[in-house]
């Protein structure tokens, strides 16, 4: 373009410019940088042989087991259902779709304290499968059935959100063809849509293993917090931290803030992945 | 089970969307349901009584309050935080941008003790802080900080695509015409992004306001003080207090519905505005 277009002031001046990335830069040390070093700072601060110690003393191994096996459950679970809600509501036009997409996304509008409550009112001995799961001798609340039924909740919506706009878009016609050129049901969803999709699925799944790990506030709730038996992760680093053991809080902390980091690797390359296949238009979670 | 409109030559409908509404019943409908019905047991007076006593409506108050300056934040800093992003380009921005997300890949607990350590009185930040007078961790500061930190992406994350599509052009020609840039700013960029921006508010908001974990490290959980209501249903249900529990929960989650209704209209009035 002609000299001129530099006159138009459709940038801001050097000052100005710099003064906003020093502003940005300011407010994401304080609030993401920071605490993210301090993590890593406070486990080594002691030495590496109290940071190992912690990490391999039974009682966090134990939680480490709890966390992946509550993972384990809950996340497959959930992909499954998204799986299931996906292809429903992006392949077939129904009245109620839209008030199901409304529902679907439910979860992420209550608090994690109450996504555990309502287990306790539903489980607990006071609650409506109460004195029917006692008189069986059952146990759900304050042990790993009511953490895993918590996390699933908590973690529900992650991969059916992330599917459902992407199927939405690819629309019906490839599967159509399929099944019109003879491909049977499973084919078609294994042959066609599977490899539509394989990076949104890997995306919602990465992001509800995350959350499915890292979940507190449910969990707190509905576990009796004894230690080496109902206590993950999360719940692990606050006893520690209550007990004053900050040492050994941020070294269990740092193994589940390496995995966040892994977790936004994975995303972002995956985004990229996205981005460069034809589907448009990521609505943030 | 409602029937398919247009008769589709795709198999599995009653199949996928049988599990769909039998999961969604199984594990969040009827849970949920029992906040509600457990509450009608209660009678209008006594659920009334239970969520408003003097402690409760403090907790509201500290717990909405400290949402709303935390959203306000996030909405001002996010808003520079994405604009930075897509408008200028420095080193280490592909680095920043993704780590934007941590809030929502790190653990809310790990979180909570990581902002303590550093905002305590003999913390990093919190030292030369109380210098200056200002205590931040176990006071309504503290909660705000924690608050913040869980709602950064949302802005961010809500303002970041509407400012990619955003064609220069239309600043081009505000300038061309003899707009200021300040002018080009108010009067074009600002109210494409509006309801981007109201919508990444409301969003961090309503995360903000059912958040535990971050903020019972930082709170100091101080009852009419720095108490919020969450917290306080986790403590009435450990004294079997159930029936003051649900009340709590019952507004708790009215308001999140209210909210979750609100941030469905701004994301569609967002999109017609941007289509």
């Amino acid at each position: 373009m002609a000299p001129a277009a530099r006159a138009l002031p459709v940038r801001e001046p050097r000052l100005v410019r710099a003064a906003l990335i020093i502003g940005a830069f300011g407010f994401l040390a304080l609030f993401l940088f920071l605490p993210l070093a301090a993590v890593f700072y406070e486990a080594l601060r002691r030495g590496l042989a109290l940071y190992v110690a912690a990490l391999t003393e039974p009682d966090a191994l134990a939680a480490v087991r709890l966390t992946l096996l509550t993972a384990a459950i809950a996340v497959p679970l959930n992909a499954a259902f998204g799986l299931a809600a996906a292809w429903a509501i992006a392949k077939f036009r129904f009245r109620g779709r839209n008030l199901l997409i409304t529902l679907i996304d439910l979860p992420f509008a209550v608090s994690p304290v109450i996504a555990g409550m309502i287990f306790i009112l539903l489980f607990g001995a006071h609650g409506w499968l109460g004195p029917w799961l006692q008189a069986h001798d059952l146990q759900i609340v304050f042990a790993a059935p009511a953490i895993v039924l918590a996390t699933t909740f908590v973690t529900f919506p992650f991969v059916a959100r992330e599917l459902i706009p992407l199927m939405m878009e690819q629309g019906p016609e490839e599967e159509e063809a399929a099944i019109v050129l003879g491909a049977s049901g499973w084919q078609t969803f294994r042959r066609v849509t599977l490899p539509n999709i394989r990076w949104g699925l890997l995306y919602g799944v990465i992001l509800c293993l995350a959350r499915a790990m890292g979940e507190f506030g449910a969990v707190s709730v509905v576990s009796g917090h004894i230690r080496g038996e109902t206590n993950t992760l999360p719940l692990h680093i606050e006893i520690l931290y209550n007990e004053y053991s900050f040492s050994a809080a941020f070294a269990v902390a740092s193994l589940l803030t390496f995995l966040a980091l892994v977790t936004l690797v994975v995303k972002t390359l995956l985004e990229r992945r996205m981005r460069r296949e034809p589907i448009l238009e990521r609505t943030p979670s | 089970m409602p029937r398919a409109k247009r008769r589709s030559v795709l198999p599995g409908f009653g199949l996928s969307l049988g599990f769909t509404l039998a999961y969604l019943g199984v594990l969040v409908l009827i849970p949920l349901s029992t906040v509600f019905v457990k509450s009608a047991g209660m009678g209008w007076a006594g659920f009334w009584e239970a969520a408003t006593t003097a402690r409760v409506m403090a907790s509201y108050r500290v717990s909405f309050g400290a949402a709303f300056a935390a959203a306000a934040i996030n909405a001002v800093f996010g808003f520079l935080v994405a604009w930075v992003l897509v408008r200028y380009s420095f080193p280490g921005r592909r680095v920043i941008d993704a780590l934007v997300d941590l809030p929502f890949a790190l653990p809310t607990a790990v979180a909570g003790i990581a902002l303590t350590t550093l905002y305590a009185p003999a913390g990093l930040l919190g030292k030369p802080l109380a210098a200056l007078g200002v205590k931040v961790a176990f006071t309504p500061l503290g909660i705000i900080v924690a608050l913040t930190f869980i709602g950064l992406p949302f802005v961010v994350r809500t303002v970041q695509p509407v400012l990619q599509d955003l064609e220069t052009e239309v600043e081009e020609a505000a300038a061309s015409l003899g707009a200021s840039r300040w002018q080009s700013f108010r009067r074009v960029v600002f109210p494409a992004i509006g309801p981007a921006l109201l919508t990444g508010f409301a969003l961090a908001f309503a995360r903000a306001i059912g958040e535990y974990g971050s903020v019972v490290f930082i709170a100091g959980n101080m009852p009419m003080k720095t108490e919020i209501a969450p917290l306080l249903i986790m403590t009435k249900l450990e004294q079997f207090d159930y029936a003051g529990a649900t009340a709590i929960a019952v507004v708790m989650l009215t308001l999140s519905f209210v909210l979750l209704l609100t941030i469905n209209l701004l994301q569609w009035w967002s999109r017609r505005r941007t289509a």
